[in-house]
C-alpha cells in the first residue's frame, strides 16, 4: 500500500532532474523529458521533490 | 497534503520563464510560505523587482506586483512605503540588479532603515543577457564577458548591507528550501530594513562554464559550502576556507525604522 | 464673511510647492540641484503639516522612481529638477510614459549642455523634453512665464497628470524659478482640482490597461485590485506580452490619449495679436521681455503681438498655423540656438516669414534685442 499519491504537472515539468536525483527512494525517473513516477510503492512521503521542485510541477498527498 | 501554493499563483502564469534547473522556482516557493505564514493578506502586500531573472517573479504572484527599471525596485518600493506605510513590501532583484545598477538604491535603502524586505538572488551572474560576470562572480570563474576568468574582487551582499546600516541581513540558499523559509519570515517580522542574500545557482549561463553541469549538482554545492552560523563559531578560519555562512547574520534592533520617526519628528498629520 | 484671497510675495519656485499642495500633492521626493532646490526646501517644511511626507534621495534617478512609487500608491506626486537632473530623470520618466502613471516633475532650466551654468536660464531643454526618453512617446509639457503662472500651472499639471494618467512636465527656467513677484493666492474651490478616476468595477473586470477607452482607471496599491505593472509592453491586465497586435495596440493609444486632446492640453496667452501683423513666440522668461518689446513696439506704431503657449508639448501647431496665414512674420524668441523656432516653421508651413533671435550665453534677451529683430 502506497504511502503517497504524487500529482505530476507535466505542462509545467521542464525535465531538469532535481527531484529524481534528490528523491532518496529512487520514485522517480525521467521519460521524454519529464518527471514520471516510476515506482510509487518506494515513496516514504519526505516531501523533498516537491518543496525543491522549482517548477511547481510535482505534489506530494500523504495518505 | 501538498502544499496549496496555487492560492498565491496568478492563474494561468504558469509554467514560468525560469531555465530548468534555475533554483528561483524554489525561492519563489519559500516566500510564498513565508508570506502565508505572516499572515498578509494580498490585497496588503506589494512586491517589487528591478530587471533580470529574478525580477520576473512578481508577476507570478497575486498581490500588488511591480516590475520597475534595472536596479531601482528600492527607489521605487521607497515612494510606495512613504505614500502608504500600512502596505508590507518585498523588494527582490538579482546579483547585478542590486549590487550593480542598483548598488546606490541597495546601500541607501539599508542606511534608511524604511520597513521593508529586500531579497537578493544571487547566481553570481547575469542570467537573462546569457551569461556576463557580475559583481558576485568569484574571483578566476568563466563568464561570457569573462572568457579568461573573472578579473575583479568580488561583493559580500549581506557584509555590504550591514556596513550600509541595514538592521536585519541573514544568508540562505535554494538547497535549504525550509531555513531560507524560516529566515524569510524572520525578516518579514523585523520591523526596518531587512536584507536577505540567497545563494542560488545558475545552470545555465553559470554552472555549464564553471565545472557544475547540472542543476542538481549545483544545489548539492550550496549544500556542501553552506554553514550556518552556529557551526561557523565553532570552526577555524582554514575549515572555513571556501565556504559561506548561513542564517541570521545580523539583528539590531535599536535603529529608528524610517517612517515611524519622520512621522514623529515632523509632527505628520493625515489631512 | 467672504474669504479674501491671500496676497503674498513670492519667489518662482516657492510659487509651485504652494501651487502642488493646492493641487493636493502629498508626496514629494528629489535631490538637490540648483536652479530648483527651493521647491524641496518648502516641501521638506510644509508636505507634512499637510497630510504628505517628503523624501530627499539619493539620486536624481531615484527620486524619479520614488515619485512613481507613490503615485502607485495613489498620491499625488511632485519632483523637481534642472537640466543634469533631467538627463538622469529620463529613463524612469519613460517607465511613467509606459506604466502610465501620474506625476508632475519640474525641470527648472540651467544653461547646458552638462553641468553647464546653474545660476543662468536657457530654454535649450524642450527637444529633451519631448524626445529625451526613448522610445515614441506621449508628452505634455507646461511653459509658465509668471510666478502666479508658476502655481497656476503647477495645479494645471497635476489635474492633466491625473486626467491623461502619466507624468507631465513643468518646464520653467532660472528667471522664473528664482524672481519674486506679488500672487494672489486663489482660494479652495476657485481652480480646477481634479482627482484620478479610480475603478469600482468587479475585481476580475479589472483591466488597469484597457486599450477600449483611451484613459483606464487607475487602481492604487492597497485597494484591492492586485495588478501587475511593469515597463515592458503589456496586455490589458498589464503581464508582459510579444502580440503584435497588443503591443501595437498599447503604443497607439499612449500617443493617442494625448493627440485627441489637443484642445484640452493646449493653452496659449494672445497678447494683442487681433490685428498683430508680426508676431512674437516666447515662453517662459523670454515671453516676459518680448511682452515688453510688443508694448514699445506698439508705441512706435508698429503692429506687433505675443503668442505665448503655457503649453508647449504638444506644440500649439493650430494657432501658429493660424496667424501664419493672417500675419508678415512670426519672430521667435528663445534661450536656445533653435529647438523651438525649428517647430514654429513646421507649423507655419513656409505661409508667413519666420525670424529668429536667440541667447545662449547664460543671460536673458533684452526687449530692445526683440525690438530690432522684429524690425529689422
Amino acid at each position: 500500500m502506497a504511502k503517497s499519491e504524487i500529482v505530476i504537472h507535466k505542462e509545467r515539468c521542464k525535465g531538469c532532474e532535481i527531484c529524481v536525483l534528490l528523491c532518496p527512494a529512487q520514485v522517480l525517473d525521467i521519460q521524454d523529458f519529464k518527471v514520471n513516477v516510476a515506482d510509487i510503492e518506494k515513496c516514504t512521503a519526505c516531501m523533498q521533490c516537491e518543496l525543491r521542485c522549482p517548477d511547481f510541477a510535482i505534489e506530494v498527498t500523504r495518505l | 497534503m501538498a502544499y496549496n501554493y496555487e492560492k498565491y499563483i496568478r492563474k494561468g502564469r504558469l509554467p514560468h520563464i525560469w531555465c530548468p534547473g534555475c533554483g528561483y522556482g524554489i525561492i519563489m516557493k519559500s516566500m510564498i510560505r513565508a508570506i502565508d505564514a505572516m499572515g498578509w493578506s494580498k490585497d496588503e502586500t506589494v512586491i517589487a523587482s528591478g530587471i533580470g531573472c529574478a525580477s520576473r517573479l512578481p508577476g507570478y504572484l497575486d498581490f500588488n506586483t511591480l516590475h520597475t527599471t534595472h536596479g531601482r525596485s528600492l527607489a521605487f518600493a521607497t515612494g510606495i512605503k512613504l505614500a502608504n506605510p500600512e502596505l508590507k513590501i518585498v523588494a527582490l532583484g538579482g546579483d547585478g540588479d542590486m549590487s550593480a545598477i542598483g548598488g546606490n538604491h541597495f546601500i541607501h535603502a539599508c542606511r534608511r532603515n524604511i520597513d521593508m524586505t529586500v531579497i537578493v538572488f544571487n547566481n553570481n551572474i547575469y542570467g537573462m543577457t546569457g551569461g556576463q560576470y557580475s559583481p558576485t562572480t568569484p574571483l578566476g570563474a568563466k563568464a561570457t564577458t569573462a572568457p579568461y576568468g573573472m578579473l575583479e574582487p568580488d561583493f559580500d551582499i549581506c557584509k555590504l548591507a550591514v556596513a550600509a546600516g541595514a538592521t536585519f541581513v541573514g544568508r540562505s540558499t535554494s538547497y535549504h528550501a525550509l531555513p531560507m523559509e524560516k529566515l524569510f519570515k524572520e525578516a518579514f517580522s523585523h520591523k526596518g530594513l531587512s536584507v536577505v542574500e540567497i545563494i542560488a545557482g545558475c545552470p545555465t549561463g553559470f554552472g555549464r562554464k564553471n565545472n557544475q553541469k547540472t542543476p542538481t549538482s549545483m544545489l548539492l554545492w550550496q549544500k556542501d559550502h553552506a554553514v550556518t552560523k552556529q557551526m561557523a563559531e565553532k570552526m577555524s578560519a582554514e575549515e572555513l576556507e571556501g565556504k559561506f555562512i548561513t542564517g541570521v547574520l545580523y539583528h539590531d534592533t535599536s535603529k529608528k525604522e524610517y517612517v515611524e520617526n519622520y512621522d514623529a519628528v515632523t509632527g505628520f498629520s493625515e489631512k | 464673511m467672504e474669504k479674501k484671497r491671500e496676497r503674498k510675495f513670492l519667489q518662482g519656485n516657492d510659487a509651485v510647492a504652494l501651487g502642488a499642495l493646492y493641487a493636493g500633492c502629498k508626496f514629494y521626493a528629489g535631490y538637490p540641484i540648483t536652479p530648483s532646490t527651493e521647491v524641496a526646501e518648502r516641501l521638506a517644511a510644509w508636505l507634512p503639516k499637510n497630510g504628505g511626507r517628503f523624501i530627499q534621495m539619493e539620486d536624481e534617478i531615484s527620486a524619479m522612481a520614488a515619485v512613481i512609487g507613490a503615485s502607485l500608491a495613489g498620491k499625488k506626486s511632485l519632483t523637481a529638477t534642472s537640466g543634469p537632473g533631467m538627463s538622469l530623470k529620463l529613463e524612469n520618466l519613460g517607465y511613467g510614459y509606459m506604466a502610465e502613471v501620474p506625476c508632475v516633475v519640474l525641470n527648472v532650466m540651467r544653461g547646458g549642455p552638462s553641468t553647464g551654468t546653474p545660476t543662468g536660464p536657457g530654454q535649450a531643454d524642450i527637444m529633451q523634453a519631448r524626445w529625451g526618453t526613448h522610445g515614441d512617446h506621449p508628452c505634455i509639457a507646461l511653459t509658465p512665464s509668471t510666478v502666479y503662472e508658476q502655481f497656476s500651472q503647477t495645479v494645471r499639471a497635476f489635474n492633466l497628470a491625473e486626467k491623461y494618467r502619466m507624468p507631465v512636465i513643468i518646464l520653467s527656467d532660472e528667471i522664473i524659478g528664482h524672481m519674486r513677484e506679488a500672487i494672489e493666492v486663489p482660494l479652495e474651490g476657485e481652480l480646477e482640482v481634479i482627482e484620478r478616476e479610480k475603478p469600482a468595477c468587479a475585481i476580475d473586470e479589472y483591466k488597469p490597461y484597457d486599450n477600449s477607452v483611451l484613459v483606464p482607471k487607475m487602481a492604487s496599491f492597497g485597494q484591492g485590485y492586485r495588478y501587475h505593472v511593469t515597463g515592458l509592453n503589456h496586455d490589458e491586465y498589464g503581464f508582459p506580452t510579444n502580440s503584435a497586435k497588443l503591443i501595437g495596440l498599447q503604443e497607439e493609444r499612449l500617443i493617442k490619449k494625448v493627440e485627441e486632446n489637443y484642445d484640452d492640453i493646449v493653452q496659449v496667452e494672445h497678447f494683442m495679436c487681433e490685428d498683430a501683423e508680426h508676431i512674437i513666440f516666447a515662453f517662459g522668461s523670454s515671453a516676459r521681455a518680448s511682452k515688453d518689446a510688443v508694448l514699445n513696439l506698439r508705441k512706435k506704431g508698429v503692429k506687433a503681438g505675443l503668442l505665448k503657449p503655457l503649453t508647449i508639448w504638444p506644440f500649439p501647431d493650430r494657432e501658429i498655423s493660424e496667424y501664419a496665414s493672417k500675419v508678415k512674420d512670426i519672430t521667435v524668441v528663445e534661450l536656445s540656438v533653435g529647438q523651438s523656432v525649428r517647430e514654429v516653421s513646421r507649423a507655419a508651413g513656409g505661409r508667413c516669414n519666420i525670424k529668429h533671435i536667440y541667447k545662449v550665453d547664460s543671460k536673458p534677451i533684452s526687449p530692445v534685442d526683440i525690438e530690432k529683430a522684429v524690425e529689422g
